[in-house]
Order: structure tokens, then C-alpha cells, then sequence
């Protein structure tokens, strides 16, 4: 239980970090934090205490196997934050070469 | 197998066309067909369903829940033709409006990969499948909203895509919650175990928060007057016109109808965002004066009232939902593709600076979708509203009536004021063809959305998506025919 409410506070941090950090990059981290919190808690859910890894050998009763779906979601979770991640830092770019800031606060040509 | 078409053709396209180079002709070609292809396929559907039942594929040969399926009943039916024929038209529209972009390949081909992600989402059968495709029209949706690479393009696209990518991590936190509850991700066997466990609130309010942000509703709805206009104008008529739909609305109906037990406290919070969401947009959109921002507003007005009919829960509700999102994706397409017209001939998005060179034709087919959406009788849009307020009156919630009621009047207000500074005279400034035929088409599709309100016509085409949804036995029977 303790591990789940750790994992929560570090999803909680990343929200913190997105919603109140001014700087471009820090948002991105933040984002980034967050996406890695709930990757953590997939893992979590699969973990069976004692459990082995989950590959069938020939002859051996392979006992208590840990959950292998939740590891292949991440993977793929991984990879796509991956991909979002990268969009962003080219916007991150972009925003640099067109506003000459990476302060949010002075970011605010769109109003409303 | 032709489930997997919607995928696999707009996916291949678009990897054809991403290699292809500079030849512009080539891209709309290969776009034109792909798009065509899929609306064809798209009608098909409805055929198919009606002599076979709802389609299952499974991939790769194994049984589910061991493998993704793909599903289409007729809700997915439904939402696969809309998506089509938006895109169609918004690529027959692309082919006179992108002349003067660069890199047309590229645009085509983020469209196709947008489009693969929406159909993505339409037709799985996945929970976690509905998150990667959700993902993968999400990302092509960032790329086209900064693709005319201004400085506020760059802006309003990093506010999308950092909005977009909490509402996707608490979505896949939701996920896990609900695989650790049911151990399952197949949404028909969730559909059965639900049943047997205790209710999940933690993942409700998680699918919520989440697909409310992609819905744009109430305090989430910041990012979408930015995003929306900023897209070139094709694109922001699929993002309002279907993307917010499909990811919003649909999922929404998908998750919390017909996987999920009905809770009254989610219905209930889906009425009170719904009905602000519908005041805040209309208020919003009265004091813009650009054009397309206004018309950004006024979307996130328009999701009110469908999220607003969900929450009623009875099928009237869901049918006028399910109305609502037909008459809006054509309307708001209308209007956004006429936005398109009008800056091209004036130069400016700005209504205090127009001068009225714009031509008769997009003056035309403006007011007639600017009727539509505010409910003005012939149009398909009145009898949508219509059905939302009786729904709303049967269930005995006055008040709500009335709001909706308002909001539409006030609704009338603002689009008046925008037919009459963007048109003081009507000019004759030329339009290229492609853009000219879609408009006629698509002014044309306001008034044929009025047809399905006849009883007749309503019993095969929209009754039937209706009753897909409240059937939750017949979803969870898929599951046992399909699998093992």
C-alpha cells in the first residue's frame, strides 16, 4: 500500500511541477514525471510478492509468475511518451526561435 | 477483416504519401482516394451489420481475451461514417485551400494519421488499445494545429499538447485501475465482471476528468478556442467537427454505457458540466471578434448540449446525443470551411476589419449552417435541439430545459452578429473549385440531417444506434460467442 501512495505523490508532483512551474522545459519534465508515476504503478499491479519471471520452461513447474500484461502496456506506454515527449520539445524549440523566451508568462500572444 | 480496413488504409496512405516527396498532385491524389475509399466502406457497413450482426475481427488468429479485437456494432457504424465523411469533404476542401502552403505530403499525410487514430479508437474492442490509438490521432493533431508555423500557432499547439498529454496519463491511470479491479482489458469481458465488483469510483472520476478534457468540458475547455482556430481551416473542421467527438463524446458513451455499471452520480455530474459548459461557451463566443475564434467557443457550447443529453440518461436523451453530434460535425464543418473561404478572400479573421468581398456561395451556405446550429426549424440542428429539450422536459428537469432553451436563443444572437460584419455586401471574390463544390455539398448536408427525424427513417438509422447502446446484454454477448 505504501508503494501505491508513494507512486500517487510522484504523480502529484509531476501535476505540481505542469501546473505551476513557469519555464517551457520544466513543464515538459513535469509532464514527463507524471507519465513515469503511472508506468510505476502498472508495475506495481503486476508484481506478485515471491513471484518469478513470466517464461514457461520445459520440466519446471514455474510456480507464482508475476503479471507480464501490465509490463507490456508500459512498454508500449514508454513509447508512445517517447513520441510526445520529442513533439514537444520541438515546440519548445519553435517557441524559442519565434517569442526569444521560454517563460510561459510572456508566451501570451492568444488571449481570452 | 474489413474492421481492420479503417486502420490499415488510412495508416498505409499515409506512409505512402510521407515518402513521397514534393509531388502535390500525387499527395491529393493518393488522399482523395483513401478518403473516398473509406466513406464507401464506411456505408458498406451499415449493409453488413443489418444482414450479419455486429462484426467481430479478432487479430492474429487468437481468441479473445487473449488477443485486441476489433468491433463494430452500430454505434461504431455511426461514428465511422461521420468521421468518413467529414474527412472526405475536408480533403476535396484541402485540395483548393493548401496551394499555398509548402509541404503538402506532410499535411496529407498527418491528416491519414489522424484519421487512423479516430477510426482506431471507433472501431477497437480494447481498453488499452482505445488509449494508444487515442494517442496517435492526439500526436497528429499537434503536429496540424502548428502547421502554418506562426509564432501563435507554435503557442496554441504546446497549451494542446501539454493539456493532451495529463488528460492521456490520467486516462491510462484509470486503465490500470480498472485492469488491477477486473484483471481484464477486453471491454466486452469488462462489461460482464463490472457487475460483480464493487463500483469503481476512483477510475470514473479518472475517465472523466480525462475524456471531459478531450470533450473540452467546462474547466477544462481553455485549450480549445486556441487549438482549434489555429489548424488550417479542413483541419479545424475535423478537430471540431469529429475529433472532439470521438474522443470525447464517443468514448465517453462506449465507457460509462456500456462497459461500466450506470452510476447516477457520473450521470448526474455529466448534467450540471454539461449544461455549464453550454452557458460558459455561449458567452464566451458573444464577445470574440475573430471569426474563428468565435466559432471555437461556440463548439465547446454545442459538446455542452451533447454532454448535457448523455447525462439525462434516458434514450430520448441519448438519442438526441447521438442527433446532436451528426447535425454539429456537418454545422460546425460548414462553418469552419466557410471561416476558411472568408479569410482567404479577406485577408483577415478579424470581423470588425471585413470588407464583404467574399461571394455568394459561402454567404449562402454560412447562413444556412449558422440557422442550423441555432436552431432555426428546417435545419437538422432544430430537430437535434428539439429532441435534447423534450428529453429534458420528460425526465422533469424544467430548469435544464429552459437553460438549453436560452443558450440557443442567445446562440441565434452571436451568429447574426457574425453574418452581418463578415458579410456587409456580398463581393465576388473567386473561390477555386474544390472548395466551391464542398461548400454546396456540405450546405446541402444541413438540411438532408433533417430527414432522419422522420419516424420512418429515424427507426433504421438512429433508433438503431440507440438501441445498440442501451443493449448492454447483446455487448456483453459478443464476448461469449467470440471467445473461447
Amino acid at each position: 500500500m505504501g508503494l501505491y501512495l508513494l507512486s500517487f505523490i510522484l504523480f502529484l508532483v509531476g501535476l505540481y511541477g505542469v501546473l505551476t512551474k513557469a519555464n517551457i522545459v520544466k513543464i515538459i519534465l513535469g509532464s514527463g514525471i507524471m507519465g513515469y508515476a503511472v508506468n510505476l504503478f502498472l508495475i506495481l499491479i503486476a508484481y506478485r510478492s515471491g513471484g518469478t519471471f513470466p517464461i514457461l520452461l520445459p520440466g519446471k513447474d514455474p510456480g507464482m509468475m508475476v503479471d507480464p500484461l501490465p509490463q507490456a502496456l508500459v512498454l508500449t506506454s514508454i513509447v508512445i511518451e517517447l513520441g510526445t515527449t520529442a513533439l514537444l520539445v520541438a515546440l519548445a524549440v519553435n517557441i524559442y526561435k519565434h517569442y526569444g523566451t521560454l517563460d510561459v508568462r510572456k508566451v501570451r500572444r492568444l488571449k481570452g | 477483416m474489413i474492421a481492420s480496413y479503417f486502420v490499415i488504409i488510412p495508416l498505409l496512405s499515409g506512409f505512402v504519401l510521407a515518402m513521397s516527396g514534393k509531388r502535390s498532385k500525387f499527395a491529393e491524389l493518393v488522399a482523395l482516394i483513401a478518403t473516398s475509399l473509406l466513406l464507401f466502406l464506411s456505408i458498406l457497413l451499415f449493409a453488413l451489420i443489418d444482414s450479419s450482426g455486429t462484426i467481430v475481427y479478432q487479430l492474429s488468429g487468437w481468441k479473445i481475451p487473449y488477443t485486441i479485437s476489433l468491433v463494430i456494432d452500430s454505434l461504431s457504424a455511426f461514428v465511422l461514417f461521420l468521421v468518413s465523411l467529414i474527412a472526405f469533404l475536408s480533403t476535396l476542401y484541402s485540395i483548393g485551400y493548401m496551394k499555398r502552403f509548402r509541404s503538402l505530403s506532410n499535411y496529407y499525410a498527418l491528416l491519414m494519421l489522424l484519421i487512423a487514430g479516430l477510426n482506431g479508437v471507433t472501431v477497437t474492442g480494447d481498453l488499452f488499445n482505445l488509449f494508444v490509438f487515442m494517442e496517435v490521432s492526439l500526436i497528429a493533431t499537434y503536429a496540424l494545429v502548428a502547421f502554418q508555423g506562426e509564432a501563435e500557432h507554435y503557442e496554441a499547439a504546446f497549451k494542446y499538447a501539454i493539456l493532451g498529454s495529463i488528460s492521456s496519463t490520467i486516462i491510462l491511470f484509470g486503465i490500470g485501475c480498472v485492469y488491477s479491479a477486473t484483471s481484464s482489458l477486453t471491454l466486452m469481458q469488462i462489461s460482464i465482471k463490472s457487475a460483480d465488483i464493487p463500483v469503481l469510483y476512483l477510475a470514473y472520476g479518472l475517465f472523466l476528468t480525462g475524456f471531459g478534457l478531450k470533450a473540452s468540458m467546462f474547466p477544462f475547455h481553455s485549450w480549445l478556442p486556441d487549438a482549434h482556430p489555429s489548424a488550417p481551416s479542413p483541419v479545424s473542421a475535423m478537430l471540431s467537427g469529429v475529433l472532439i467527438k470521438v474522443l470525447g463524446a464517443y468514448a465517453m458513451i462506449r465507457v460509462f454505457f456500456m462497459v461500466f455499471q450506470r452510476s447516477d452520480l457520473v450521470l448526474g455530474s455529466l448534467l450540471v458540466i454539461g449544461s455549464i459548459t453550454m452557458i460558459i461557451g455561449a458567452i464566451m463566443a458573444f464577445g470574440q471578434s475573430d471569426i474563428k475564434r468565435m466559432l471555437g467557443f461556440s463548439s465547446v457550447s454545442q459538446m455542452g448540449y451533447i454532454v448535457f443529453a448523455l447525462g439525462l440518461g434516458t434514450p430520448l436523451g441519448i438519442l438526441g446525443a447521438i442527433y446532436h453530434m451528426l447535425n454539429h460535425a456537418v454545422l460546425k464543418g460548414t462553418l469552419f470551411l466557410d471561416a476558411g473561404a472568408i479569410e482567404m478572400a479577406e485577408g483577415t479573421r478579424d470581423l470588425e476589419k471585413m470588407t464583404g468581398k467574399s461571394n455568394k456561395t459561402v454567404y449562402v451556405s454560412t447562413l444556412m449552417a449558422s440557422m442550423g446550429i441555432s436552431g432555426v426549424p428546417p435545419f437538422g440542428g432544430f430537430f437535434s435541439k428539439l429532441v435534447i429539450i423534450m428529453a429534458a422536459i420528460y425526465t422533469g428537469k424544467y430548469i435544464y430545459a429552459l437553460i438549453a432553451l436560452a443558450v440557443s436563443v442567445v446562440t441565434l444572437t452571436y451568429y447574426l452578429k457574425m453574418l452581418k460584419k463578415a458579410f456587409p455586401s456580398t463581393g465576388d471574390a473567386k473561390i477555386p473549385l474544390s472548395m466551391k463544390s464542398t461548400l454546396i455539398i456540405m450546405s446541402l448536408l444541413t438540411l438532408v440531417t433533417a430527414i432522419l427525424f422522420i419516424p420512418s427513417i429515424r427507426e433504421i438509422t438512429l433508433d438503431k444506434v440507440v438501441d445498440c447502446v442501451i443493449n448492454r446484454e447483446a455487448y456483453s454477448q459478443l464476448f461469449m460467442a467470440g471467445g473461447n
